[in-house]
């Protein structure tokens, strides 16, 4: 029986593709309330945010689109808590955001990919599908949610993520990607 | 705007393997997704990975499931593996499973695994593990909970993902 070694030389192993592009990234460098991609081109089909955070406290993380803080988002979501398997209506149904994910406390490290699907139509409710959690050891989170928003069909072209009350922390880190269709 | 989704190696098994490992990995992106599509020479098994050859009890996990019949939640802690899903031994099933290594090469966080596994014919199951380290990963290995070995044709490939 083998093991088999795979060695990797990055810088010459790769291979350009086009159709997923880096749009922007936010590193937290001090603790702020949120996180904004502004000025977001319409020229893809979807877009998708890659993060890494850390919490000045244990909270819940939501997702806005173009400044809209009205109760115009709804929330599905199935998580896991390392004892129970969990479906719930984060908020109780209308809100103020899209609900991400939850993390624990200020140890935690949060890692999650976010897909906002045809994020430039006009004519659709946009959705929002996501993968997440964190671990810490001994507890941990791990989240699969949905989410939509509701307001009279816009392209994206902002998005804030933010606690509900606590801070994001040093070390935070969020990535937009575009994807072409 | 720069491309950023790139295929860094890929590796199909001519013949069975009790391990596959990435070695060498630069820090030239900011994520790592690894597709796995393997298959177990005996027996249904969790691919456990472990990352720059720590094979400490570092690792933690909190991991979802659903089974056809309801669903689960467990956690797995001071662990000696990262998840990185599943495998079965069912003739010509090769299950899909795709592991994200979130912010792989900096310094100064511990380091989130997300795993998505699909085992068609038992479960779909969602995983996220820690590994307690800092230091960038700079190697990745795979391998089988039950000590089984990949198939020949199992699939290993990683891509990296470069954040402006």
């Amino acid at each position: 029986m083998i093991s088999s070694l795979v060695g990797i030389i990055a810088s010459s192993g790769g291979v350009a593709g086009g159709d997923y592009e880096s749009i922007a990234t936010v590193n937290v460098s001090s603790a702020v309330s949120s996180i904004t991609f502004s000025s977001i081109p319409s020229t893809y089909q979807h877009l998708q945010v890659r993060f890494i955070s850390k919490l000045s406290a244990g909270d819940d993380v939501i997702m806005r689109f173009n400044g809209d803080t009205a109760n115009n988002y709804w929330n599905h979501i199935l998580y896991g808590n390392g004892s129970s398997a969990i479906s719930s209506v984060p908020f109780g149904g209308a809100y103020s955001g899209v609900a991400l994910y939850y993390t624990g406390s200020t140890a935690s490290i949060a890692g999650g990919v976010i897909d906002v699907l045809d994020y430039t139509s006009t004519n659709k409710n946009k959705t929002v599908r996501f993968l997440g959690g964190y671990d810490d050891n001994g507890s941990g989170n791990i989240d699969l949610a949905s989410g939509s928003w509701s307001a009279t069909p816009a392209a994206i072209n902002s998005i804030v993520i933010k606690p509900v009350s606590a801070n994001f922390s040093q070390y935070s880190s969020f990535a937009l990607y575009g994807i072409k269709g | 705007m720069p491309s950023t989704y790139e295929p860094i190696a890929t590796q199909t098994l001519g013949s069975a393997a009790s391990s596959v490992t990435f070695s060498s990995i630069t820090g030239t992106y900011t994520d790592l997704v690894l597709i796995v599509t393997p298959q177990s020479s005996s027996g249904t098994a969790s691919v456990d990975i472990q990352l720059n050859g720590d094979t400490g009890t570092n690792y933690s996990l909190t991991f979802l499931y659903g089974d056809g019949s309801s669903a689960a939640s467990g956690l797995a802690s001071n662990n000696a593996v990262a998840n990185g899903g599943t495998a079965v031994s069912t003739a010509s099933t090769f299950l899909i499973n795709t592991v994200q290594i979130m912010n792989y090469s900096n310094t100064t966080t511990y380091k989130s695994l997300l795993t998505r596994a699909n085992n068609t014919a038992g479960n779909v199951l969602t995983s996220v593990s820690m590994w307690r380290n800092t230091a960038a990963v700079t190697s990745i290995l795979l391998k089988l909970s039950t000590g089984a070995n990949f198939t020949t044709g199992s699939t290993f490939t990683l891509y990296g993902i470069k954040a402006a």
